[in-house]
């Protein structure tokens, strides 16, 4: 046998980009010799805004050309899809009030959200948005992009994650890894910047909050503590400013527009743009017009602090925390990094220099480095980057149901992942076949206070008396902070079947379902494409033909010829509106093999005629 | 080491334990924690040592670097990583540490929420509860005496650590068959440092529901 393993792997080596995919914008970033780049779209773009529409035709407009359609036909667009990513009606009860999702009934599980007269699982929606990325970067690299890394918030939960993937799969993506946002920032900065120390990464979003502590040595990225919250983000400024404007318009216009989308959605974008004037100057102006009406609003900065400081606040105490759990004191950071869109707010640089009590990084573009970051740890997966490494943690623990509604604790927070703990089940009653472990996620001591991930039943036990089976049940939480149980009976030694019950999210048969239609989408999509293709093809063949008939070659042909060549043509018009492009393509050259003599006596009258002409000249 | 099998690779005999010895293959790793960092079995260990070791078999052994493997080298890497990790966590912290060899000993462990106070503890944690009880009631001039006894605790806690580091000398100093006896002390003292630990957590949170 050899002695050593030659890598075939590289021969066949795939790219695999870097995906962003945020709450109000998204990226694709890809790794050059140089380092790491965005990927632009076909205008040059290098975001892609997180809206989806769904056209009349069925189709989905994604990104900028989906920005017009908020305002235009907000009943069919969707924005800021992500909140939504692994979450059930009711934990969204508070979002319902702020944000215009259109939520169907039974949405207990997994939300379907109403596009038009469709209906869609988050995960359907942000898989639109990857398929852009996905185009995007196929047109710009010139190769097909089937594996990726995604980033998530790195407190997102387990069901959160798992919808991650989920819509990954659903866009064609085979999702090598998801990186939290704020470790895949420090990747990105780490390239240049000092090689070892303690960093902090701040990151507020459009929609979430996440800060993560890092110890960097000799290329490895080890995450010592991680905190954050999912709800909490620019979106939550926006809605303050649009609710302070809605019920301004509503005293001088005597009109309550809460309720029109489209006026919601022009306040909107309206508030946003002097949110965002506001981060380089003391004041700016609210101003809309929406049918042909006016109002203007001049908002100064120390009014917008007032406003947004609670928000601001609120990202201080999971910092404090983040610090605690890792054991360190503001003066332990070296460094702190600031991600997301939000960080550009001078009040938010504030906080963090006061917090932290050093002046934090920006060098980098917040909106971009995520994306940069992800496009890293790709071509550390692909193996093109071998001296840098990242040890992540998971950000919330994990725990199972014991009597009383009581949680025990297996796996605790800022634990390095991959982590795992084992636990022996038996059963209580005798003859029993069924063990059910609910498993949840989260820091309180009662079931209740925490998030429900997931019922693992244990199946098919062997019947014996209470207490004799002994059941070994292994929890893994995988590089990407998911979840794997897997189970073995101890007395036959023989694996124990597991049927998995997520409390959130798609299970697998419907994830494979989607798949398949998204499958059955393209391949039509496909075919709808070549029918047409073999139509105009169809068209051009005729036409020859038809002009043709006028020209001296039609004359020189035999009467059995041209009734051959009258036939081929009525066979073609026959199947020109069928569906099947083979039997188009077929006739065709048909028609094809019936005009070949007529072509060639064209082609030889062309001729003579043109020599004729070189013999005037 | 013991943990040596054949190689599923290669078929070697003998010539894995975390990789094959000869086409060096990622094999199925050892469960046991001193096994998988090559250490000794000792109570003391040098935790920047151990940090270096733990950094070296990340980069080895962390599943970034199967992604385009096999598909059992990949459920190796992870089942690695993840043994590697949790053993990182138990080996650094030493009371961990110790309560994994104790297990690994056949020592039962005391319960986690073992509400037996130790006689001679029984004075202290008598004040403290009537002291907690008056807090909760409102009475917060009891504050200061919370304060103090948290410290004695603290103290207490602090005198137990040195008694126990020179235990770990006694027992990683001691012949095999002394080692039990070790254990064995080392054992009551961590289950009464378990017990004030818990004494301390308890005062933490009735002080930060207080300041919230």
């Amino acid at each position: 046998m050899s002695t050593f393993q030659i890598d075939f792997s590289s021969a066949q080596k795939r790219r695999i980009v870097g995906i962003d995919l945020g709450t109000t914008n998204s990226l694709a970033a890809f790794m050059d010799l140089t380092g790491p780049e965005i990927i632009p779209g076909a205008d040059g773009s290098r975001m892609v805004p997180s809206i989806v529409s769904l056209a009349a035709d069925g189709s989905f407009v994604v990104g900028e050309a989906a920005r017009r359609l908020l305002i235009d036909a907000p009943e069919r667009t969707v924005y800021s899809v992500k909140r939504l990513m692994g979450r059930g009606r009711q934990d969204v009860a508070e979002e319902l009030k702020l944000f215009p999702f259109r939520i169907a009934e039974g949405s207990e599980q997994v939300i379907r959200l109403a596009l038009g007269d469709r209906m869609f699982t988050p995960p359907e929606i942000s898989a639109q948005i990857l398929k852009e990325l996905k185009r995007r970067a196929e047109h710009y690299l010139g190769e097909e992009i089937t594996q990726a890394v995604i980033t998530v918030p790195a407190y997102f939960n387990d069901a959160q994650r798992q919808a991650t993937r989920d819509a990954g799969r659903i866009a064609g993506l085979e999702v090598l890894r998801l990186v939290n946002e704020p470790t895949a920032a420090s990747l990105a900065y780490g390239l240049d910047k000092r090689k070892e120390g303690i960093i902090a990464v701040y990151d507020l979003g459009g929609g979430t909050f996440d800060i993560s502590i890092l110890r960097l040595h000799e290329g490895i990225f080890e995450v010592l503590s991680t905190n954050g919250d999912t709800h909490l983000g620019g979106d939550d400024i926006d809605n303050r400013l649009l609710a302070i404007a809605l019920e301004d318009i509503a005293s001088e216009w005597g009109e309550d527009l809460s309720h029109n989308g489209e006026a919601v959605q022009t306040i909107r974008q309206a508030v946003i743009r002097a949110k965002e004037e506001l981060s380089f100057r003391p004041a700016a102006v609210i101003d809309i017009e929406y049918r042909g009406r006016r109002y203007q609003r001049e908002l100064r900065r120390e009014l917008f602090e007032n406003l947004i400081r609670d928000i601001v606040d609120r990202t201080l105490g999971p910092c404090r925390q983040a610090m605690r759990d890792a054991g360190l004191e503001p003066e332990q950071i070296d460094e702190v990094v600031l991600v997301g869109g939000s960080t550009r707010i001078p009040m938010v640089r504030r906080a963090v220099e006061a917090l932290f009590k050093a002046k934090p990084h920006s060098e980098l573009n917040p909106d971009e480095v995520v994306a940069l970051g992800a496009a890293v740890q790709a071509a550390i997966l692909s193996g093109d980057v071998q001296d840098k490494l990242l040890l992540d943690v998971t950000p919330l623990s994990l725990g199972i149901e014991t009597m009383g509604g009581v949680v025990s604790k297996l796996i605790h927070r800022n634990s390095t992942i991959p982590a795992s703990a084992t636990e022996v089940f038996t059963t209580s009653v005798d003859g029993q076949r069924n063990v059910l472990i609910h498993v949840v996620q989260g820091e309180r001591e009662l079931v209740k206070d925490c998030r429900s991930l997931a019922r693992f039943d244990l199946k098919d036990i062997e019947p014996m008396p209470a207490g004799m089976a002994r059941i070994e049940v292994r929890f893994l939480i995988d590089a990407n902070g998911i979840l794997n149980v897997t189970a073995r009976d101890l007395r036959s030694g023989k694996e124990q079947s597991i049927e998995v019950k997520p409390s959130y999210g798609l299970t697998e048969e419907q994830v494979e379902a989607m798949i398949r239609e998204s499958y059955e989408k393209a391949e039509e999509d496909l075919r709808e494409r070549q029918v047409r293709e073999a139509r105009v093809e169809a068209d051009n063949i005729l036409a020859a033909v038809d002009k043709a008939r006028m020209s001296d070659a039609w004359l020189e042909l035999t009467g059995d010829e041209r009734a051959a060549i009258d036939a081929a043509i009525n066979e073609l018009q026959v199947v020109y509106h069928s569906n099947d492009h083979h039997l188009i393509r077929d006739r065709i050259e048909k028609l094809d093999a019936a005009t070949r003599r007529l072509a060639e006596t064209l082609m030889n009258t062309a001729v003579r005629q043109a020599l004729k002409g070189t013999k005037i000249e | 080491m013991a943990h040596l099998h054949d190689c599923w690779h290669c078929g070697a005999k003998d010539a894995a334990s975390l990789f094959c010895r000869y086409c060096n293959t990622i094999q199925a790793p050892t469960p046991d924690y001193y096994e998988f960092f090559d250490l000794p079995r000792r109570l003391g260990l040098d935790p920047e040592d151990l940090k270096n070791r733990f950094y070296m078999l990340s980069r080895l052994l962390h599943p970034d670097r199967y992604t385009r493997r096999s598909e059992q080298e990949k459920r190796f890497s992870l089942e690695a990583s993840s043994i590697l990790n949790d053993a990182y966590r138990v080996l650094k912290d030493p009371i961990q540490r110790a309560e994994y060899v104790l297990r690994q000993e056949g020592f039962p462990i005391g319960d986690q929420r073992n509400k037996d106070v130790p006689p001679e503890l029984l004075e202290e944690v008598f004040e403290l509860n009537m002291a907690l009880d008056e807090l909760r009631g409102g009475d917060l001039e009891v504050l200061p005496q919370l304060d103090a006894m948290r410290r004695k605790f603290l103290d207490m806690l602090a005198d137990l650590d040195r008694d126990l580091e020179s235990l770990f000398a006694r027992h990683d100093g001691a012949p095999e068959d002394a080692r039990r006896q070790v254990l064995a002390q080392i054992r009551s003292l961590l289950n009464r440092r378990r017990y004030i630990s818990n004494l301390v957590q308890e005062v933490d949170k009735q002080l930060t529901a207080r300041n919230a």
